[in-house]
């Protein structure tokens, strides 16, 4: 695809609020999801011809929404327009626009849910910035909102805790519900359901990508390091995202987890059916059908008999996982229906279910079951990309913060020279890639590289002054956006990889003659 | 939806300019989706569109990068089996542009 035209936002030497660009982005948008695709995932097909049908359904299915969740309710009420967030958004940062303040953004909703849901606004709409909904306000929403990553830094400035993730998950549910989805993450979605993962990789050429995989390794190391697919009475079921069947960097990533297994002697498998993490209903927040790309990973626990699940180096996929799985699938926090259960029985209790890839090889490292050579990484001078959904939706281990430390854990147990950026931008102020929540298209690549500033400016604050090479990341959204994004800013494309690429480097295999 | 002409021939493409009915794929279809990402087709990159090609009729899908790459080497020589020399012949990304160019869908997901 032609790259459009666009300007680069430039680096500062203090980094300030931008100036307002009012309108900025309003030309952003995403495609629409064709007709094919909306009922595919069983979706209107397109916008009702007739506009009062749109605008009764989205403000029905707004009031179901607020019927149903209660923090979308006080979410709505609670804003006091204090402004904290306003310049938290890296998009706000990149762009300029003053819809992109997360308070803005919302406003958005906020301004049509007072003149359908509040008293005040059913009778003076004008007296408290209520408004109708419009086309033209739906057609706002669907730039706007497809303008925020979910990643939710502002969240955590705000005062009253509104989680502005949730706001955006609304209204792409409102909108998807009258037939304005969005092509690429609602693509996705019907590829998932039907060939069991983002990508569309059907088994054979999952087999085919593996076995090629063996080879590679075979002949790097010398060693016999398996890629099993769909091997039942595996103890470990390990669902990764399938960027890492098919993408650079992210491959290196499932090489090092082969490796950990190995190294471990621990057997495992990966499932041609579950051969996807990712979850992009949680994007959407229609919770339905995150629950069905989430049973197909029930389904195959079930049916491979494994004891243990192990999530790969996928940020929203550890957050669904995390936080969603208990009700989704019945798997984690002992859940006590019979419909828990059943999984439960079979799991083995000793262990956190579902763990993360990060949490397994840490528990491996501290009881020294994984041996290293540190000086095979000594080329690399590392710095550590807190991904959102990890960072602010999730977590590691057994203590506050444990997602945070882990991942660095790892690094320093597999490599000697790794630094972080300014306190500012990581942990749980990280700032997102600039591509998360759904917005990694094509079609959205002016926003992508302008989302994307305020952690380049981080990462070139690291760069200049300890020389860092490598910035190493847990998530595929993450990996993909800055292989994308880097040369925009001047840097190689190879300067992102996984946890697990730094794992694979150096660790020792154990069958070394 | 939109279309391309090709020898008096029209062809239907999706909106990020994508072949929609695969099998209608010809040489000089190819060559003209390539101009439209401002490719000039050389032997080289028609040798990466035919592997391309053969790929997705086995598995019905592009191939992973690494196995490009090496079919790609295995070809060409190992000094060619690497991912900056696909780079090279298709600078927005070999994954995406040459799948368009060779008439196979986008790839879609977290790529």
């Amino acid at each position: 695809m032609a790259a459009p035209e666009f300007k680069i936002p430039e680096y500062r030497e203090f980094p300030t609020v931008p100036a307002l660009v009012p309108g900025a982005m309003a030309h952003s948008k995403p495609y629409i999801a064709n007709e094919k695709v909306q009922e595919g995932i069983g979706l209107p097909a397109k916008l009702a011809d007739d506009w009062q049908v749109t605008h009764d359904k989205a403000i029905g299915k707004f009031g179901e929404l607020l019927g149903k969740y209660r923090s979308l309710k006080v979410f709505m009420d609670s804003c006091v327009h204090c402004g904290s967030c306003t310049d938290k958004c890296h998009y706000f940062i990149g762009t300029g626009d003053p819809k992109n303040m997360p308070v803005a953004r919302q406003d958005l909703m906020r301004s049509v849910y007072r003149r359908y849901f509040t008293l005040p606004g059913k009778l003076f709409p004008k007296l408290v910035g209520a408004r109708d909904l419009t086309k033209d306000v739906l057609d706002e929403w669907f730039s706007y909102f497809w303008q925020c990553s979910e990643c939710r830094r502002c969240s955590v400035f705000c005062p009253y805790g509104i989680d502005t993730a949730e706001v955006t998950m609304a209204a792409r549910h409102i909108l998807d519900s009258v037939g304005y989805g969005q092509k690429y993450s609602n693509e996705i979605l019907a590829k998932v359901n039907k060939i069991g993962n983002n990508l569309g990789l059907p088994g054979p050429a999952l087999e085919d990508t593996l076995l090629g995989l063996e080879e590679d390794v075979k002949e790097e190391t010398g060693v016999d390091v398996r890629y099993p697919l769909d091997v039942k009475g595996a103890e470990v079921l390990l669902v990764t995202p399938s960027a890492d069947f098919f993408a650079e960097p992210h491959i290196e990533s499932l090489i090092g987890y082969g490796k950990v297994f190995h190294a471990a002697g621990i057997s495992w498998t990966l499932s041609s059916y579950a051969s996807e993490a990712g979850n992009f209903g949680l994007f959407n927040g229609d919770y339905n059908m995150m629950r069905k790309v989430a049973m197909r990973i029930r389904e195959q626990a079930l049916e491979l008999g494994v004891k243990r699940i192990v999530v790969g180096e996928c940020g929203h996929a550890w957050r669904v996982a995390y936080a969603f799985w208990n009700t989704l699938i019945g798997l984690g926090n002992n859940g006590n229906d019979p419909y828990s259960v059943e999984l439960q029985k079979q799991l083995d209790p000793r262990y956190k279910e579902p763990s993360h890839i990060c949490e397994f090889t840490w528990d491996l490292i501290q009881q020294g079951r994984l041996k290293f050579d540190k000086e095979a990484n000594d080329s690399r001078i590392i710095t550590f990309h807190d991904s959102c959904n990890v960072a602010r939706g999730s977590r590691m281990g057994d203590y506050p913060g444990g997602q945070f430390e882990i991942p660095r854990n790892i690094i320093k147990a597999v490599a000697n020279k790794f630094v972080d950026m300014p306190s500012a931008t990581i942990r749980e102020t990280t700032f997102c890639c600039g591509g998360g929540g759904g917005v990694l298209t094509d079609d959205l690549i002016e926003l992508r590289v302008k989302g994307a500033f305020p952690r380049m400016e981080a990462l070139q604050h690291v760069v200049e002054n300890n020389g860092v090479n490598f910035m190493a990341t847990i998530c595929a959204i993450c990996k993909a956006q800055f292989s994308k994004v880097l040369p925009y800013y001047g840097f190689n494309m190879r300067l992102v990889g996984g946890v697990h690429q730094l794992v694979s480097t150096a660790i020792r295999l154990g069958d070394e003659q | 939806m939109a279309s391309i002409e090709v020898n008096g021939k029209s062809y239907e493409i999706d909106e990020e300019g994508y072949l929609v009915d695969l099998s209608t794929w010809n040489e000089e279809v190819g060559a003209y989706l390539a101009t439209t990402e401002g490719l000039t087709l050389t032997d080289q990159h028609w040798e990466v569109i035919n592997f391309l090609r053969e790929y997705y009729n086995e598995f019905q899908i592009a191939p992973a990068v690494r196995v490009l790459t090496k079919a790609i080497g295995k070809k060409l020589g190992p000094e060619k089996g690497n991912s900056q020399y696909l780079y090279e012949l298709f600078p927005y990304g070999p994954a995406k542009q040459a799948c368009k160019v060779a008439g196979l869908p986008k790839p879609t997901g977290c790529v």
